[in-house]
């Protein structure tokens, strides 16, 4: 395999930016990430297969999945909603409603996680009115979903929201002129636009929530094949010193995670493609 | 144009206000409000508590040290990519945004793995007696390794659509290297650097997964800010835990007013 460098112009620096750039790239990330792939594989494919086929990882991988993906579908449901108030209506307090969407950003999760814990936990501000419906969230597989709804809405909200304002208004005024009622413009013309927005919003909660640590571990009460999440095994697994259990596991979330990520990319390239040609 | 009607209207921005409010805003107040719950001099007491300010003191070293790291390999990394054009330069740019997409947990795990005691190096380390992980160190590399792409991210793109006239201009005229990045490079990406460098300082006091799998929890030691929190929360002594968060929550609503400000001021500078 042969390397071309081509340096057009006459800008100084390139091979020290770029010997530096990969060379920190590789010592802090390449490297050390490979160690999990490679840990894995130590210990061979049999006991690769049945630590990650264990019941009690299956069950771990079943709650973060699960919770993850019907986080990320409420998230894309209510950060619709508040991005679609943001772009489209005008009304006081709007900027700040927008600053604030940042919050699960900034936040350190570890301060997300107990926060949300005290105020679902059954005497908390909002446990309090729930229990007596009957409604457990703290310490269940729905705490681990709001913690991560929490995580991802930002995700959502940012991802829709540059979308809706560049949507173009004619197109929608077009449709009315042509005789489409409010709905009809809504699910044949404005829902396609945003569908990639919508779908990479997704796609980043859910990847995001996978991986979730902080957030989730005080408010999920940590049962064993109930409301263990899947990166809380891979500290069980180091803390029995078992290295290459704790590598097997994270190979698992990381495989899933990249796939995701990847499949976003395709779509996003394809929606790109897409809206390209409909321009041309 | 036909809208939404003036009902539809009112009842959609009340919604997302009240979304916003039950899923956003909620957990941020009550953080304050169980901090102060029992009074001023109780949450002094927390916070200028003797571990408490060693985690304070850790988390300060742990990100003057991993943020400049960062910066100078975001401004490295930026000018390779957006100055140059070379093969393998779109599979740089994925690299760079790989540690995003990996779980806190595991961020942490790959440096046990290399530095802990049944790791790569763990052996040659304990004979030379090099404590890395369960120490300040793996901290260290740990917190940097979940804050690595934050600059780089911020400066690609602001250089990309300034475009390398003006620094060419200045070659053209007789400046050196050094010359063109002080004087043309730099006036002209330091509100997204410093954006970049608020983002990722936020995220270096706050990482809680990456940093709790390598630190040894060793009270006074090895604890930053949130570990302590933890710690307390664990401990049912929860006006502490809220009283130490509550320093996070404050640098995180100073992180938001000044992303607010930086994201207009590098607007401008586009």
């Amino acid at each position: 395999m042969t390397f071309s460098f081509k340096r057009p112009g006459i800008l100084p620096g390139f091979w020290p930016a770029f010997s530096y750039s990969v060379l920190y790239l590789s010592l802090l990330v390449l490297i050390p990430l490979s160690a999990v792939f490679l840990k894995s594989a130590t210990a061979g494919w049999g006991k690769f297969w049945s630590t990650i086929t264990s019941p009690r990882v299956m069950a771990a991988y079943r709650v973060s999945f699960g919770t993850s993906f019907a986080a990320a579908i409420a998230a894309v449901v209510i950060g619709s909603v508040i991005a679609w108030a943001l772009v489209r209506y005008d009304f006081t307090g709007r900027s700040i409603i927008d600053s604030l969407i940042d919050i699960p950003f900034a936040l350190p999760t570890a301060v997300a996680g107990i926060s949300l814990t005290s105020l679902y936990a059954p005497n908390g501000w909002l446990g309090r009115w729930l229990a007596p419906l009957g409604i457990k969230v703290a310490f269940t597989p729905l705490g681990i979903t709001i913690a991560l709804i929490f995580i991802g809405l930002p995700f959502v909200v940012r991802s829709v929201q540059p979308v809706l304002e560049d949507a173009d208004r004619e197109v929608e005024e077009a449709a009315a002129s042509l005789g489409a009622n409010r709905r009809q413009v809504f699910w044949r013309v404005l829902f396609p636009a945003f569908r990639p927005a919508l779908l990479s919003g997704f796609a980043l909660a859910f990847a995001r929530g996978l991986g979730e640590y902080g957030s989730v571990v005080f408010i999920s009460g940590n049962l064993p094949m109930k409301t263990e999440i899947a990166p809380l095994l891979i500290i069980a697994k180091l803390e029995q010193y078992d290295y290459a259990g704790a590598a097997a596991i994270a190979v698992g979330m990381l495989v899933a995670s990249f796939v995701i990520l990847f499949a976003i990319n395709r779509v996003q390239g394809r929606s790109r493609r897409f809206l390209e040609t409909k321009l041309s | 144009m036909r809208s939404e009607s003036k009902l539809v209207r009112y009842a959609l921005i009340l919604l997302a206000a009240a979304l916003t409010i039950l899923f956003i805003v909620l957990p941020l107040a009550a953080v304050f409000v169980q901090a102060f719950d029992k009074g001023w001099e109780v949450w002094k007491a927390a916070v200028t508590e003797e571990n408490a300010r060693a985690a304070i003191r850790l988390s300060i070293i742990v990100t003057a040290i991993s943020v400049p790291l960062n910066l100078v390999f975001g401004i490295a990394a930026a000018w390779t990519i957006s100055r140059f054009r070379f093969r393998g330069r779109d599979l740089l740019l994925t690299l760079i945004d790989i540690p995003f997409g990996v779980s806190p947990v595991v961020s942490g795990l790959i440096f046990v793995l290399v530095f802990g005691a049944q790791g790569w190096l763990g052996p040659w380390l304990s004979d030379h007696d090099i404590q890395i992980v369960f120490a300040a160190p793996g901290i260290i590399l740990a917190t940097t390794f979940v804050t690595f792409p934050f600059v780089a991210r911020e400066l690609i793109p602001l250089m990309q659509s300034q475009g390398a006239d003006e620094e060419e201009a200045s070659i053209v005229l007789g400046a050196n290297a050094w010359q063109m990045f002080r004087r043309v490079t730099l006036p002209n990406i330091k509100w997204g650097l410093l954006y970049g460098v608020v983002l990722c300082t936020a995220r270096a006091l706050g990482e809680f997964g990456a940093v709790s799998v390598v630190s040894g929890h060793i009270r006074g030691e090895t604890n930053t800010i949130p570990l302590q929190v933890e710690i307390l929360y664990n401990e049912y002594n929860y006006t502490a835990a809220f009283a130490v968060a509550s320093i996070l929550s404050v640098v995180a609503v100073i992180t938001l007013v000044l992303k607010k400000t930086l994201e207009r001021k590098t607007r401008e500078a586009v």
